[in-house]
């Protein structure tokens, strides 16, 4: 037997196997009225077999998660410098906020005489981005990123239709997100990539060849994925408008320029905010998020509803603009997650907010000085809030490629940078700060990655075969793939 | 309250390294005609003692479900949430965690999103689920792509008694073109088969119904799903999981695709949102599944250990090619999900689903006793229900909310074909007592 055998619950152990049959937690409050027959209430259609749900007590389930949590990595549990992801700290009043009875216990089809103060908070909250964007209206529908994107796009879409004009094409730089180009395709429209010029930016000249009457859109981030400001911004905005199309904004990397410089006025027609990004809501282990939608005055009638309005007499309520393309999702938002985003917002105010986008600027730009001796940058030009180095050189000259890297900051107790990302730089590795972490945190971390690239060229084998010190090393993702094991099943033969 | 630990000696040392006299630098590229010349319009910060305060003056203004007696449900429930729930989803190893891209430092998330496929499997008696969506609507819209990408055909029918919110996100998620939607009319609450019938054929990529409807009745879903299987369909059912506990499973009534709104499932009301959009199918269709999968593998070592896996048919691999744009998805709900399983287990989850049913129909017949309510549909129906109201609905609803109560959903809100009609929920946090109350109060109106 391995030592791991031998301990109590070892690595794998499904909550399925715990407990026992007569194991419980939770029962079903005692019956206070005649208990129906199920079978002639619900006629043929009651289950003959019952789910195979853990059979656990509480204490099972306590120790379960905390195990599991053990195992994982978060924001609390030490720097996370994840490029394009705004891997801040979560601010736990914005915990207790959104717990609070008056906003957890709130149904969505109350009176909204009974909701003011949901509506109030969802109605201030619309007015801070929009303020934040540049862009007047503002919806807080979306559930996430990349539903902002389908939200923005469809928006695009359903004002070219009302002006009668059907175009084809979205234009989309070669940096972009993967979200990019898939919700083009969702939104039946036709991907065509934009190259990037040696600066790292938009190439302008390849972007007016591409510019025709059938473009509904450009989508561009800006700052882009590079982690670079596009000093072109105004010239591409005017061009795409030139020929009756719309720019999109993906804002994931709002947290640059909190309070500098708005997407409204750098000529973007419209913008989602990544919530759980720039505003600090946590991310969940993948989500929920949240990804409003703010966009400018021509578009305002297409936003989906239901938006927060006020009245002269400042009575909230829920209202549907006039040409909306509809719903993107069930009720009006992920409130819970706004609460959230609000709080922190109103917590660090006007100042405090163009202090976050210095921070992180700088954060980052210190961080690329003290790497770039060991690190080839990408682009070597002052970055905004992220920067993107290229491990191409080191795999060529020791046959360590990014992803080594990457497992190795894992035995130093570092969550690794976003790595092979964006696909334009070879080997990258993109790294982001953040304003919440400290010098001394941004010194070791440095200090960490420069060890690392001595141990990559003294002894590449120890890279090849981190991580060594994580609750499990490399794991096999052709087999998962090969054998597919995507859910247990009760049987005499668990486990593995 | 700043969150922001650099010291000003210490940001002094960092511009020094950079090189720059002052952080304003930094955004030389930055365009003139592009930079903000004045502060944000935002208020000034505060602290967090004003902040806390501010908060709870906001919440305040609700009402909310510990001061009101809810019967209001369509597809957002006052379930009651076992304090383990929110004890797990409160460690911030799980909820300050990214999405689970590195997997030797995020075996917790790993293994919770395994889990947590695995029990909607059980429920559903599919073969695979993802990882979550964003909401039963949207996980319903994804659905019908998905069908029509696996069928290569074009016509979605969708039932007319499915929530008018999830049929409303249909109908934006296709507006790109994917697939054109028809609504199948309902009658007596349940969709009228013969409607059904005679829009079927071979063009028809996916029939898609909820059971229990919106209106809380149940489909005589294998007759559906063998008409829809006829005519070489799929059929997208939508269910409800806490009935599931009690009600046969989507595959075994027939579904290909389940969807399900999974917030009844240890998740708050929280306004309507952050919901869980359950999705489950058949192995066969795995690979046109939109959203992240968990799988079981092992490592170097040959330890147990997960992944996320069939990423080739997601965005950050396939771009425009991929089975959706989804990226971030309900994550956090979903574990809330598997917590609260696994506390009422599946005697637990029957037995609650059973409480819910039997005061509905407690609940629904005292109301109909009263001579204010009568039945408007004979189909059988599970912890919802929809009765005529014999008078104005909202002046009804209003007195009972000064009363303490929400009198369930005035269904002339969303339609006014169904002006009268009024939606009520029952879960197992109403008492008898509440609801003997409720009856004498609306009775006496």
């Amino acid at each position: 037997m391995r030592g791991d055998d031998l301990r109590e619950r070892r690595i794998g152990t499904l909550i399925f196997e715990l407990g026992a049959e007569e194991s419980r937690c939770v029962e079903p409050p005692r019956a206070d009225v005649p208990q129906v027959d199920l079978q002639a209430a619900l006629g043929e259609q009651v289950r003959t077999v019952p789910p195979a749900l853990p059979h656990v007590t509480e204490v099972d389930i306590a120790r379960h998660y905390e195990r599991l949590a053990s195992a994982n990595f978060g924001v609390d549990s030490g720097f996370y410098p994840l490029g394009s992801c705004t891997m801040k700290y979560n601010p736990k009043v914005d915990e207790w906020a959104c717990r609070l009875p008056g906003f957890a216990g709130v149904h969505p089809y109350q009176p909204e005489s009974s909701a003011q103060g949901a509506l109030e908070l969802m109605w201030e909250l619309q007015g801070m981005l929009g303020e934040i964007a540049g862009l007047p209206a503002v919806t807080l529908q979306p559930a996430a990123g990349a539903h902002g994107e389908l939200t923005g796009l469809l928006v695009i879409r359903a004002y070219h239709s009302a002006r009668g004009d059907s175009r084809k094409k979205v234009l989309v730089p070669d940096s972009a997100h993967g979200t990019n180009p898939a919700t083009v395709a969702m939104c039946g429209y036709e991907v065509v990539q934009v190259p990037s010029d040696e600066r790292g930016g938009v190439d302008l000249e390849a972007l007016k060849g591409l510019l025709d009457t059938d473009v509904a859109a450009l989508m561009l981030t800006n700052p882009n994925t590079l982690g670079l400001f596009d000093e072109n911004i105004a010239r591409i905005t005017e061009a795409v408008h030139a020929i009756g199309a719309l720019v999109y904004c993906d804002g994931a990397n709002l947290n640059a320029i909190l309070g500098k410089s708005r997407p409204g006025d750098m000529g973007f027609d419209a913008l989602h905010i990544n919530l759980h990004k720039t505003f600090a809501t946590p991310h969940g282990g993948g989500g929920p998020g949240a990804g409003p939608v703010a966009v400018s005055a021509q578009l305002a009638e297409y936003l989906p509803g239901p938006v927060a309005t006020r009245d002269g007499e400042g009575t909230y309520s829920l209202s549907i603009p006039e040409s909306s393309i509809g719903r993107m999702r069930s009720f009006a938002g992920n409130f819970g997650v706004l609460v959230r985003a609000y709080a922190y917002m109103r917590a660090m105010g006007r100042l405090g907010l163009a202090e976050v986008s210095e921070q992180a600027v700088l954060s980052a730009n210190y961080l690329k000085e003290l790497l770039r001796q060991a690190w080839p940058l990408a682009y070597d030009r002052v970055c905004m809030h992220e920067f993107v180095l290229s491990g191409a050189q080191m795999r060529k000259e020791h046959g360590v490629r990014t992803l080594d890297v990457a497992k190795r900051l894992l035995d130093y107790g570092y969550h690794p940078p976003t790595v092979y990302f964006p696909l334009i730089v070879d080997e990258a590795m993109m790294i982001e700060p953040t304003e919440t972490e400290g010098k001394a945190t941004l010194d070791r971390f440095a200090a960490v990655l420069l060890r690392i690239a001595e141990e990559a060229a003294e002894n590449p084998d120890l890279l090849h075969g981190a991580p060594y010190t994580t609750p499990v090393r490399r794991l096999d993702e052709a087999a998962a793939v090969k054998r597919p094991d995507l859910a247990w099943r009760p049987g005499p033969v668990v486990g593995g | 309250m700043r969150f922001i630990p650099v010291t000003c000696e210490e940001r002094a040392e960092m511009l020094a390294v950079v090189g720059v006299d002052s952080v304003e630098e930094l955004f030389a590229d930055l365009p003139e005609d592009a930079r903000l010349a004045r502060p944000l319009a935002l208020p000034e910060p505060m602290g967090e003692v004003e902040l806390a305060a501010h908060l709870r003056g906001l919440a305040a203004r609700n009402a909310d479900s510990e001061g009101v007696v809810s019967f209001l449900g369509a597809g957002c429930y006052d379930h009651y949430i076992p304090a383990i729930v929110d004890a797990v989803v409160s460690k911030p190893a799980f909820f300050t965690a990214y999405t689970p891209y590195q997997p030797e430092v995020s075996q917790g998330t790993l293994q919770a999103i395994y889990e947590y496929q695995s029990m909607v499997c059980q429920l559903t008696g599919m073969e695979v689920a993802n990882a979550s969506m964003y909401d039963g609507a949207t996980a319903f819209a994804e659905a019908a792509l998905m069908a029509v990408r696996i069928t290569k055909r074009r016509r979605v029918l969708v039932s007319g008694a499915v929530h008018p919110e999830w049929l409303e996100t249909l109908r934006t998620y296709v507006e790109g073109g994917a697939a054109v939607v028809e609504a199948v009319q309902s009658r007596e609450g349940v969709t009228e088969a013969k409607a059904l019938t005679s829009a079927l054929a071979d063009d028809v990529a996916a029939v898609m119904v909820a059971s229990p409807t919106f209106f809380g009745t149940l489909e005589d879903v294998p007759a559906i799903a063998a008409a829809t299987h006829s005519a070489g369909a799929l059929l997208v059912l939508g269910a409800n999981p806490i009935l599931l506990g009690v009600l046969e499973s989507p595959a075994a009534q027939g579904a290909d695709i389940a969807v399900a709104e999974g917030q009844p499932l240890g998740n708050p009301m929280s306004f309507g949102g952050p919901g869980l959009g359950m999705f489950a199918c058949r192995q066969e269709h795995l690979r046109q599944m939109p959203g992240r999968v968990a799988g079981r593998t092992v490592d170097v070592d040959g330890r147990p250990g997960f992944v996320l896996t069939f990423s080739t048919r997601e965005q950050h691999i396939r771009r425009e090619k991929a089975t959706s744009n989804i990226c971030s998805n309900h994550a956090l709900n979903a574990l809330a999900a598997a917590v609260y399983l696994s506390a009422v287990g599946s005697e637990g989850l029957a037995g609650i689903a059973r409480s819910c049913i039997s005061k509905a129909h407690y609940f629904a017949d005292a109301l109909v006793a009263t001579g204010r309510f009568a039945r408007e549909f004979a189909a059988p129906f599970g912890h919802e229900f929809t009765l005529r109201y014999r008078g104005d609905v909202a002046a009804m609803q209003s007195a009972m909310l000064e009363r303490g109560f929400l009198a369930g959903l005035d269904l002339g809100r969303t339609s006014s074909d169904l002006a009268g009609l009024v939606l009520f929920a029952v879960t197992e946090k109403r008492t008898r007592v509440e609801i003997d109350r409720f009856v004498a109060e609306v009775g006496a109106l």
